[in-house]
């Protein structure tokens, strides 16, 4: 960790405009569980359609994204990651700083309002609100590491993030079984299980599995960043 | 002391030839990279800086590669062309920021130093996003001076500086350079780069032109043949009194154009010869307008010299 490159990071990402951004997710959570506690319905189906579908299946997910891309993305597009780069500073000491950086704003724009919604939705009973914040926890750290790392390969990492989360973890694993086996979400949902219990979170993919592949994407993300990173090429703008 | 040697460097872009194997070496005091826009002037600023790595051949600071070497930042201070800095920090927070990242003993200490050198200290609480273009300019200065670097390299610095701004600046460069610090900076102007730098680089088309003294490429440049377009009363009797002169070698009777095209060895004779000339004949000059002073043919005669 470096604290510079953390405090200028933490800066440029609440700083601008992104960061009363990042506040709409949130607030749609809690709003949607503040109205959907007071109805009389099926407790229990509601909760795990909003924190399972709108929270971790669609808020989280796109919460990775703006933190995520935000932590480096939008200085590689201004060119002021020049500064940091010109440094005698080891790349990998940049990207794990910056990973830090998103992976705890994500913890709190995510899997603290997943934590107050699963409260309001269902208080304590089951462990369905524990559950839904670990699977937030652990996704969120994933997806901030695997959009940190789409923000050093590619201009379009918000597009290429987005055809991800939400064309192939919503769309194609809603349909096909095997896609879920290669989704943050589905990893999340694995992990959950195993600390909340079978009755709160339901996962399609074993712990066996999902343990090793959430390794293997975050700390894979991780390197494979900073050795671009320390590639990285300036477009000559004549 | 501190140098930076290009070693038969080349760099494509797919098909597109960047820089075309150029080979020189850049000493302590202030050398300009002349070059008309599109010459390659950034691309070998970026692999000098470490931002770029040459498609073939070596770019080294005394002897240590360049490209994927952290270590040589301790050396290099880059002002990069493009303006944007943290637009969110003031600026003393920006130099600051800085000085951290290069692991200074005392950071505090090394930014007031840098931001009192290029005399931003009054600005440095304003946020940099308020900034104007030349106070960003220098503020950049400040930020890759923090450091006490042996080797300054500015792409295009004077960009967009007024004329009191670009006096400044080059003021503080020509201080760097008596330092013994080794200064290189690129521009697509001639004047402004033999205001400053004793010894300039050219480079055109991504080949390296010429390269040594001011003066000597002042001359090439100045004694090309030059082409005039010229309009007068009676053109035909102008143009032979004209070729009695030995500064022009051919004059064409352009019918179409109704002008004359003169060819001019010697700049400074044929602007004193002209209007002498038709005044002694009693010649009126409609018109008198170089053909061919734009910056890339008189960088494309010093390729061909």
């Amino acid at each position: 960790m470096n604290p510079t490159v953390a405090r200028l990071t933490l800066r440029g990402l609440l700083g601008r405009r992104r960061g009363a951004l990042l506040l709409v997710a949130p607030a749609l959570l809690l709003i949607v569980s503040a109205i959907a506690g007071r109805s009389n319905g099926d407790a229990h189906g509601l909760t795990v359609k909003i924190l399972g579908q709108l929270d971790l299946g669609t808020l989280t997910p796109i919460l990775g994204l703006v933190i995520g891309t935000g932590v480096i993305a939008t200085e590689i597009d201004d060119g002021s990651i020049v500064y940091l780069l010109a440094k005698p500073l080891p790349r990998w000491k940049i990207v794990t700083t910056k990973l830090a950086v998103a992976i705890g704003t994500t913890w709190v724009f995510a899997a603290v309002p997943t934590l107050l919604a699963g409260l309001l939705l269902y208080g304590t009973r089951d462990g369905v609100a524990l559950g839904y914040t670990v699977a937030v926890l652990v996704a969120g750290a994933a997806y901030s590491a695997l959009f940190l790392l789409l923000g050093v390969v590619t201009r379009h990492a918000v597009v290429a993030g987005l055809a991800y989360a939400l064309v192939w973890e919503s769309l194609i694993g809603n349909f096909v079984q095997g896609a879920r086996t290669l989704s943050v979400q589905q990893w999340g949902r694995a992990v959950a299980e195993a600390v909340a219990g079978d009755a709160a979170v339901g996962a399609d993919v074993s712990l066996g599995a999902a343990v090793p592949l959430l390794l293997v994407v975050t700390v894979g993300a991780s390197v494979l960043a900073s050795v671009k990173l320390a590639g990285l090429t300036l477009a000559a703008e004549e | 002391m501190a140098t930076i040697t290009i070693d038969k460097v080349s760099r494509w872009f797919g098909n597109v030839v960047a820089v075309n194997d150029i080979t020189m070496s850049i000493g302590p005091g202030v050398t300009g990279l002349l070059g008309p826009n599109g010459a390659g002037k950034s691309t070998l600023i970026h692999m000098m800086s470490g931002f770029l790595a040459p498609s073939s051949g070596a770019v080294t600071l005394d002897g240590a590669p360049i490209w994927r070497n952290q270590q040589v930042y301790r050396q290099i201070g880059l002002v990069p062309e493009r303006e944007s800095v943290y637009d969110h920090l003031t600026g003393w927070e920006f130099v600051l920021a800085n000085a951290e990242l290069h692991g200074l003993p005392q950071p505090g200490a090394a930014a007031r130093r840098a931001l009192d050198l290029v005399e931003m200290a009054y600005a440095k609480d304003r946020r940099t996003g308020t900034y104007s273009k030349g106070m960003k300019q220098r503020v950049k200065m400040a930020s890759a001076l923090v450091h006490d670097p042996a080797v300054l390299l500015l792409d295009e610095p004077f960009n967009g500086m007024d004329p009191r701004q670009r006096l400044q600046l080059m003021e503080l460069l020509r201080r760097f350079g008596a330092d013994g610090r080794t200064v290189l900076f690129s521009s697509h102007i001639l004047e402004e780069v033999e205001q400053l730098a004793r010894h300039i680089e050219v480079v055109v088309a991504g080949r390296h032109a010429a390269s040594g003294d001011f003066r000597r490429i002042r001359r090439l440049m100045t004694d090309r043949p030059h082409r005039y377009l010229v309009r007068s009363s009676d053109d035909r009797r102008l143009a032979a009194a004209l070729i009695a002169d030995g500064s022009t070698t051919g004059i064409e009777v352009d019918e179409r154009e109704r002008a004359l095209r003169i060819e001019a060895v010697n700049f400074q004779g044929f602007t004193t010869l002209l209007p002498r000339v038709a005044r002694e004949a009693g010649i009126r000059l409609y018109t008198v307008s170089p053909a061919d002073e734009s910056l890339e043919s008189v960088f494309s005669y010093l390729v061909s010299a």
